[in-house]
């Protein structure tokens, strides 16, 4: 990956101009994708949808939120975080499949920016985010959950994006380390434990000592605790440091993760050079 | 002809590990020419393309490609080449149309130019009927042109082709002969690995033999094949018992010792005066009555070469 060049190119047309019009490109390829299969996203969604649906109804009248509260009013901003969650597998998998099938090598031999390749993914893996949080929170709102609007909800839309693009990094480095796509479908073995030690579907103070303190430390914890907070839901307490102070560490988890798994993730491409 | 070279190596080094896949490798190819890149597998051939297409670094040794160092001038090497891989690499999603598009956008061809010139690719290679259906559905054969058709986008200055044809049949193998010689015809230089030595013959006007990560020859197609020696007298009898008669007959019209293949019945030796010998041998052996399979000239392939230079015979046959 080139520093960025901002001198003009001999069509007369800027360096900055072709790197937008690549990225342009790549998010447009990965867009298509989904339209050629739709079904992806029914995919992508199947598994929060289903447990908003088991945990919502089957087991919610058995869950209590400490400090009150109707249960599905707490779930479903555990569930937007869930989804959120769950998609480096989805940046994952694109990129194992790209870089298995020379698909990457061939942008590669290619005049374009090569950054253009990671950052295109990113904007697409952005765009898809936003689209599978406006079905989940369409289908909460269907069962009947009621959130603050204004200014804080929209602040809650952006620090759930916010953990979608720390993620993107997690999922492109893995994308390249996994050999083969078969091995990335293994990602979301990892993924589930991950997910529910953490505050999404039980707050971590019900839990056992240890495991509620794993919980709360937890980076998409603290996220759910600062949706749930802004948008008004309950938020299941919990008096440890990180539990009071969820606004701050929403902010700060994806930035820790971009700062380690960027990098690693770029020295992981230009690996693909050696 | 032309004394410019589109791509010049030398002393490629190339390690993974102990492994020296490339070890003092070296390459000169004339603009303007198809250059046929022939090794055993494991040779080296595909990494060789994958360094000078600034794939992959070299640890030693130094390559111009149109005349840019592919290590310091990367992307401005970039924008004068085309390569397809020995894999096809092609986003299986999308239809062939939209992969051919989506190169030319990224070739910055403008949109309205890389719809065109997908029209055009998916019709000069006979793809126009499955053009809107995606890729994954594709047979291999229909894929390999596919991936042709994209490395043909800007009509490249140097354009390097790893195995294009393996796995195609024989109608696709022409297609792609046609589509290769099109190019020249235009200008471009091709830089061809092959396990097909036929391909090589009939496309390459020179030919660089590869093994273990060196050159071990550089020639035309035709001196390769004198390398080997000349034409040959070759004679397969019906019997085991008459080879001996037939040895004795070769042997006097030959430049050397005759050789003898007790499992295929087969004599055969090198010959100078080829019509004399054949006639000469033909006549003696009809007067005594000699059960005579076929007899005929034959020149050198460029099997022969390989088995010559390398030791083994190319995988393939090893394997038939
Ligand atoms: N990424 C890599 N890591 C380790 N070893 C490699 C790598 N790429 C190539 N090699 C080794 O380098 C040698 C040359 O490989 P290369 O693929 O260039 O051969 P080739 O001539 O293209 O063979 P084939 O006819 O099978 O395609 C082989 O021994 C191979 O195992
Ligand atoms: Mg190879």
């Amino acid at each position: 990956m080139s520093a960025l060049d901002l001198t003009t190119g001999p069509d007369g047309r800027g360096r900055l101009y072709w790197l937008l019009s690549d990225v342009a490109n790549i998010v447009r390829r990965g867009l298509t994708h989904y339209r050629r299969q739709p079904v992806n996203i029914a995919w992508q969604l199947g598994f929060p949808i289903l447990s908003v649906l088991l945990y919502g109804y089957v087991f919610g009248s058995a869950m209590t939120v400490p400090g009150g509260g109707d249960y599905k009013d707490f779930l479903m901003p555990g569930m937007f975080v869930m989804t959120m969650a769950f998609g480096f597998i989805n940046t994952a998998t694109v990129v194992v499949h790209d870089s298995t099938k020379g698909v990457i090598d061939r942008f590669r031999s290619m005049p374009m920016a090569s950054s253009a390749v990671v950052a295109g993914r990113g904007v697409t893996d952005l765009v898809v985010a936003c689209a599978e949080l406006a079905i989940m929170m369409l289908t909460a709102l269907a069962m009947g959950w009621r959130p603050d609007g204004g200014w804080g909800f929209l602040a809650a839309f952006g620090l759930l994006l916010w953990l979608r693009f720390a993620l993107i990094w997690v999922g492109v480095w893995l994308g390249l380390l996994v050999p083969n796509p078969e091995a990335a479908g293994g990602l979301f073995a990892v993924a589930f434990p991950l997910t529910m030690i953490s505050s999404i579907f039980v707050a971590p103070q019900l839990m056992p000592d240890w495991l509620g303190w794993v919980a709360a430390w937890n980076p998409i914890s603290s996220t759910a605790a600062a949706a749930r907070d802004l948008f008004g839901t309950p938020a299941g307490g919990g008096d440890s440091w990180v539990e009071q102070h969820a606004l701050l560490m929403a902010g700060l988890w994806p930035l820790v993760l971009t700062a380690v798994f960027l990098p690693l993730a770029v020295r992981r491409f230009q690996r693909l050079s050696r | 002809m032309n004394d410019a070279y589109a791509v010049r190596a030398e002393g490629l080094e190339k390690r993974y590990g102990e492994k020296r896949a490339l070890d003092g490798f070296d390459l000169a190819v004339r603009e303007g020419t198809v250059h046929g890149l022939l090794g055993p597998n494991g040779a080296g051939k595909t990494t060789a393309v994958r360094i000078l297409s600034t794939l992959v670094r070299l640890d030693g040794g130094r390559a111009t490609v149109a005349g840019l160092d592919v290590a310091r001038q990367a992307r401005q090497v970039r924008a004068r080449i085309g390569l397809t891989g020995q894999y096809a690499a092609l986003d299986e999603v999308l239809t062939g149309r939209q992969n051919l598009e989506m190169f030319g956008r990224l070739f910055h061809l403008g949109g309205r130019r890389a719809r065109a010139r997908a029209v055009e690719l998916l019709e000069r290679f006979d793809l126009t009927d499955a053009a809107d259906k995606g890729v994954g559905g594709y047979s291999g054969g229909m894929r390999r042109r596919l991936d042709l058709a994209a490395s043909m986008i800007l009509a490249p200055a140097v354009l390097f082709l790893d195995e294009p044809t393996t796995g195609l049949d024989p109608r696709s193998r022409g297609d792609v002969w046609d589509a290769v010689r099109a190019l020249v015809a235009d200008g471009t230089t091709v830089l061809l690995t092959t396990q097909y030595l036929e391909e090589a013959d009939k496309l390459a006007s020179r030919i660089t033999v590869i093994d273990q990560g060196r050159a071990i020859a550089d020639d035309t197609p035709d001196g390769l094949k004198n390398l080997v020696g000349g034409d040959r007298i070759e004679v397969v009898v019906a019997e085991r018992a008459e080879i001996p008669r037939v040895v004795k007959a070769v042997a006097r019209v030959a430049d050397g010792e005759p050789e003898t293949d007790e499992t295929e019945l087969r004599v055969h030796a090198p010959v100078t005066d080829r019509v004399a010998a054949l006639t000469d041998v033909a006549r003696t052996l009809q007067d005594e009555g000699v059960g005579v399979e076929d007899i005929g000239l034959r020149r050198p392939s460029l099997d022969d070469v390989f088995l010559r230079l390398t030791g083994h015979r190319t995988d393939k046959e090893a394997a038939a």
